[in-house]
């Protein structure tokens, strides 16, 4: 941790974390009511109390370096620049999603703004980021990736794997272990041998630093230093970044695992109002434009709430787009479309088994001009 | 045409494609400076230098999620596991991502990546370097699947394989890496997807033969026209993931008997599939019920004798072809 504060950015940029963290803030909140209202399916997971590591991270990167994360990774897509209203279409299921309903809450990705993806599998993420990481190096440019992941997933044997590779081969990854001290509801002691977890890539050639979590600043301090020395000196760095998650792993956590006042304790620390405090004390912000930060904030999330309800549903005939990707060289001969007329009933997902054969021999019936290769019914 | 091994043809399409596009590259364990523990990517390093043609050290799922990354952000990688087993420690990546990653994010990104192992039996390697487990990857969506058997296939497959925007997995055969074939030299030559090989026509008995088993299937079919009058047509689909189903519903209707061989395991095999296929779409043209040929259902044994009992030879396929003939009901999922 840092003994001394460290020294503010300028006010503009300051004012801009202070926004983008409250946003996070607000939309996750927000997420997790439209949760209990069974407005969002499957599993929520929110990054309350993690604003900090993700706002001051990726504020350390250029627009052109890479970002990839796991399943708790709204905050990452918003920061990248996504629209709120985007993300929670995803979380709504809808076609404007940022993953045209296709990967909900864990899978959320914006190509144009190189938010390489929310990945659901844990550590699962790591060897991609190598490759991204490993294409940039192979392309010549200086882009850095940066691969966030739990505490829980330095666990995972991909970390030691990819940690290892990256410094062999010397690859423009900066790592950032968000140590929120829980993999799910196994504290940090119960899972990890070494919980000085910086060090944790010592032995595979990836030298450790860490920040504190809780404090934008530090943690932008850390991460633009690691990420100078990713691009200058192309070789990987792990930073331990340490946080709390406020709130249960997902939706569905009766947080047995710890008490009531631990948690309080944390968020003594809250990130977002201890920087809010500091901005007010050293006079970058007065009271009013801190209410106008979390009602501009509001807004952004009752606009994004709107207009994910509004949002279509993805229609059942584009249950098969995407599978493939029909334009290669090679030409036809995939798995393709249903016909217009199966998906009947209310479960226009269910697979009619009759249709497979129909799929497949359909498949062989694309054309050899390379020009349209679906085609609708039989 | 030029008469090479399948290893030969395999390494030939590697270059010709390293040649063509700056942005393949190769990974894999020992692929460099050793030449590959099956000789297929022998003598590349020196042609492409490390940067390109990249040892890798022992790690399969990292191996193949980097080939993930890189392929979704400009690079065309392909990645060389050693056997279809070590594949197994790469499924994460393979099923989760590779597969997944085009359809998950709707369509923003591609996954150019081809991964390539082979598989079989024959080499007393035992239980965990044996095994024929191309079913397992027919199941995924998103996945291009590929068994040549031949090396003039293999070479337009990979081909095919490197160019392709989609995620292959390219299963090669140990014991056919030695064999010889005619190859075209045409570097443009390219095998497409989705297109069986009509190994030998017949009017009788349709074999289908997956990966190595094509040629079991053409050995049997040399037996069955030799000693038996038997006019076998014999299928080679190539690939499994899209699946040329219409030559095969073709030849079934002419010759109204099936035979399907697969060195893989009978329960939710490949042949499995297939027959179920078959029976959906051509049932009224079965003049007998459709019989597999597979793999015994036990983990592969080291012991020679164990060994040869467990995949399939020419004369299991041909008492199959006989037994169809006959009318015989098929005697369970065995192979026997």
């Amino acid at each position: 941790m840092a003994t001394a504060p460290a020294p503010l950015p300028d006010a503009q940029l300051a004012r801009e974390w202070l926004a983008t963290m409250t946003l996070i803030r607000r939309f996750e909140e927000r997420a997790g009511e439209m949760y209990a209202r069974a407005k969002v399916g499957g599993f929520l997971h929110l990054s309350i109390g993690e604003e900090a590591t993700i706002v001051g991270s990726v504020r350390a990167l250029r627009e052109s370096d890479y970002v990839i994360s796991t399943y708790r990774s709204h905050g990452h897509a918003l920061v990248r620049g996504t629209p709120p209203a985007n993300v929670m279409a995803e979380l709504f299921g809808r076609i404007d999603g940022c993953s045209g309903g296709r990967g909900g809450s864990m899978h959320m990705f914006d190509l144009s703004r190189r938010f390489m993806g929310g990945y659901g599998i844990v550590g699962g993420n790591l060897p991609i980021a190598a490759g991204i990481a490993l294409a940039s190096d192979q392309l010549e440019t200086d882009e850095v990736t940066l691969c966030t992941f739990g505490d829980g997933a330095s666990n995972q044997g991909t970390f030691g794997e990819t940690l290892n590779l990256a410094a062999l081969w010397r690859l423009p990854v900066l790592f950032m272990v968000t140590n929120n001290q829980f993999g799910m509801g196994t504290a940090l002691g119960r899972h990890s041998a070494v919980t000085d977890l910086q060090r944790k890539g010592e032995s595979l050639g990836v030298p450790g630093m860490r920040c504190d979590g809780m404090d934008v600043v530090d943690t932008h301090r850390v991460l633009a230093e690691a990420a100078a020395r990713v691009r200058e000196q192309r070789r990987p760095v792990l930073v331990e970044a340490v946080t709390y998650r406020f709130r249960g792993h997902s939706m569905a956590d009766p947080e047995q695992y710890r008490s009531k006042e631990e948690v309080a304790r944390w968020r003594e620390r809250d990130p977002i109002s201890t920087f809010s405090a500091r901005l007010l004390e050293e006079g970058i912000l007065d009271e009013d434009a801190l209410a106008g930060i979390d009602a501009q904030a509001l807004a952004q999330v009752d606009a994004a709430v709107e207009f994910a309800e509004a949002s279509p549903y993805p229609r059942p005939e584009s249950l098969y787009d995407d599978v493939y990707v029909l334009d290669g060289e090679v030409r036809g001969t995939y798995t393709t479309r249903r016909s217009a007329a199966a998906p009947t009933g209310d479960r226009p997902g269910a697979a009619v088994n009759d249709e497979i054969p129909q799929q497949l021999t359909e498949a062989l019936a694309v054309g050899e001009d390379g020009g349209e290769p679906l085609r609708e019914g039989s | 045409m030029a008469l090479m091994r399948y290893r030969d043809a395999l390494r030939q399409a590697l270059a010709e494609e390293l040649r063509r596009d700056q942005r393949v590259m190769l990974m894999g364990e020992d692929i460099g400076v050793f030449g590959g523990a099956f000789k297929v990517t022998d003598g590349l390093l020196e042609e492409f230098g490390e940067r390109r043609i990249r040892d890798t050290p022992i790690s399969e799922n990292t191996i193949v999620g980097m080939g993930v990354g890189a392929a979704m952000t400009g690079l065309r990688p392909v990645v060389e596991l050693m056997t279809i087993n070590f594949s197994l420690l790469a499924f994460d990546q393979i099923v989760n991502h590779a597969a997944h990653i085009h359809y998950m994010f709707a369509g923003q990104a591609t996954v150019p990546l081809v991964i390539r192992m082979p598989q079989g039996a024959g080499h007393q390697l035992g239980p965990t370097h044996s095994h024929c487990l191309e079913a397992l990857f027919l199941h995924i969506p998103g996945l291009l699947v590929a068994v040549p058997a031949t090396a003039a296939d293999a070479k337009g497959l990979l081909k095919s394989a490197i160019r392709d925007e989609n995620p292959v997995v390219f299963i090669e055969h140990e014991a056919l890496y030695g064999v010889r074939g005619e190859v075209p030299e045409d570097p443009e030559h390219l095998v497409h997807f989705g297109a069986a090989r009509i190994a030998r026509e017949g009017s009788d008995v349709t074999i289908v033969g997956i990966s190595r088993m094509a040629l079991t299937a053409e050995q049997a079919a040399e037996t069955l026209a030799g000693e038996h009058g038997v006019q076998a047509e014999v299928i080679d689909p190539r690939t499994l993931r899209p699946l040329d189903l219409q030559s095969i519903l073709e030849s079934v209707r002419k010759t109204n008997r099936c035979v399907i061989v697969e060195e893989g395991w009978p329960h939710g095999g490949v042949g499995a599939n297939l027959a179920a296929l078959i029976t959906e779409q051509a049932f009224d043209h079965l003049d007998a019920p459709i019989r597999r040929v597979t793999g015994a259902d036990v983990p592969m044994p080291y012991s020679k004798p164990l060994e040869d009992i467990a995949y399939p030879h020419p004369a299991d396929v041909v008492s199959a072809a006989l037994a169809v003939l006959e009318g015989a009901p098929a005697a369970g999922a065995g192979r026997r």
